[in-house]
């Protein structure tokens, strides 16, 4: 896939079809140990260890309409190919908690890309049954992170659908997302560096972004 | 963080959904979009937000929804069109730019767009008829 966004809105959806209500995806940017650890935590119905082992093999699956199974394999791959790794812990009835690991600074990496439009279209698509999604997001000293079940309580029990809430959502996420991407900037420097005497690392940051995509992009070739 | 500001806009628009609830509780049209790992790969996801944006513009009222995988990876994105007492239509590579039309033709003029559509399917039954 060709962003780590991608390959969360992959998990969560396994998490709903394993049955979970609740959520929990913590997304750490560790900057100094030039570590990014991706952790989906759910309480479904939980794997047994020989299962949790099998979900690894791209030619396992419980799945009946076909043979493949390859969500946890390619995430597997995206880690191990940027020194990172891929692991999961489950026990039946007690949910499944699956945490990847990459080298952040890894020409490897894939961008972590659009989680605003992952998180959304998880919040938007869920089915009939209550859902709570837990979101933190920390890069460096800076953390974005909000409770679904808060934002509900919030609005009295609106559907997230609602159109104007889901505006405000899409508004709310984006914001905090954004918010972040400067601090990741604004690394090695006090505090947030909002607006002016930050350029040049702007531009350095958007120049690496770039070059990032058009090195997906040949890979897609 | 955009948290205290949020807050009340959060009050104001459950204070406007009391008014505007009555009018949307059961719309009748279903759209599913297929979310396994084949159809995020396929690009789902921009597909979701594109059909999302869409009714938003057109103000059409429809219930948008994920499923799984249902064995023709290589046909996703597929988004299938249910509305009541008619059959649900499965659409395949369904990619952001044929969104408007999709929703144009199926939804706004009430045709089947035949040239995307990928089979039907009867709305008690398992079968599936090709087109």
């Amino acid at each position: 896939m060709r962003e780590l966004s991608l390959h969360v809105l992959d998990l969560l959806q396994n998490s709903l079809e394993a049955g979970a209500t609740r959520l929990d995806v913590s997304i750490e940017e560790d900057l100094t140990a030039d570590r990014l650890t991706i952790e989906v935590r759910d309480n479904g119905r939980g794997m047994s260890a020989e299962t949790a082992r099998q979900a690894l093999n791209p030619f396992f699956t419980t799945r009946t309409t076909r043979h493949v199974g390859l969500g946890l394999p390619l995430l597997a791959a995206a880690a191990e190919r940027c020194e990172g790794d891929l692991a999961v812990d489950s026990q039946p009835g007690s949910g499944t908690v699956v945490s990847a690991a990459f080298h952040h600074s890894h020409i490897d990496r894939a961008p972590l890309g659009n989680m605003a439009g992952t998180l959304l279209a998880f919040l938007l698509g869920g089915d009939d049954r209550p859902l709570r999604l837990g979101y933190r997001h920390r890069v460096g000293d800076e953390a974005f992170e909000f409770d679904s079940a808060a934002i509900e309580a919030e609005v009295g029990g609106l559907p997230l659908s609602y159109p104007p809430l889901r505006d405000w959502l899409r508004d709310f996420i984006a914001e905090g997302e954004a918010s972040l991407a400067v601090a990741g900037r604004a690394t090695g420097t006090e505090g947030r560096g909002a607006g002016t005497g930050h350029e040049p690392s702007h531009a350095l940051h958007s120049a690496v972004g770039q070059k990032g995509e058009n090195d997906a992009k040949a890979q897609e070739s | 963080m955009p948290k205290l500001k949020s807050l009340e806009d959060l009050q104001r628009i459950r204070e406007q959904a009391k008014q505007d609830l009555k009018i949307r509780t059961e719309t009748g049209t279903k759209i599913i979009v297929g979310m396994g790992t084949c159809g995020i790969a396929a690009g789902a996801r921009e597909t979701m937000h594109a059909i999302l944006e869409e009714l938003n513009n057109r103000n059409i009222d429809a219930h948008v929804t994920t499923v799984g995988c249902i064995g023709m990876c290589s046909k996703e994105p597929l988004v299938d069109i249910e509305q009541a007492g008619q059959p649900r239509v499965t659409y395949c590579n369904v990619h952001p730019d044929m969104v408007p039309r999709l929703i144009e033709g199926h939804l706004v003029q009430g045709v089947v767009v035949e040239d995307w559509a990928l089979g039907r399917i009867p709305q008690e039954g398992i079968g599936q008829s090709k087109e």
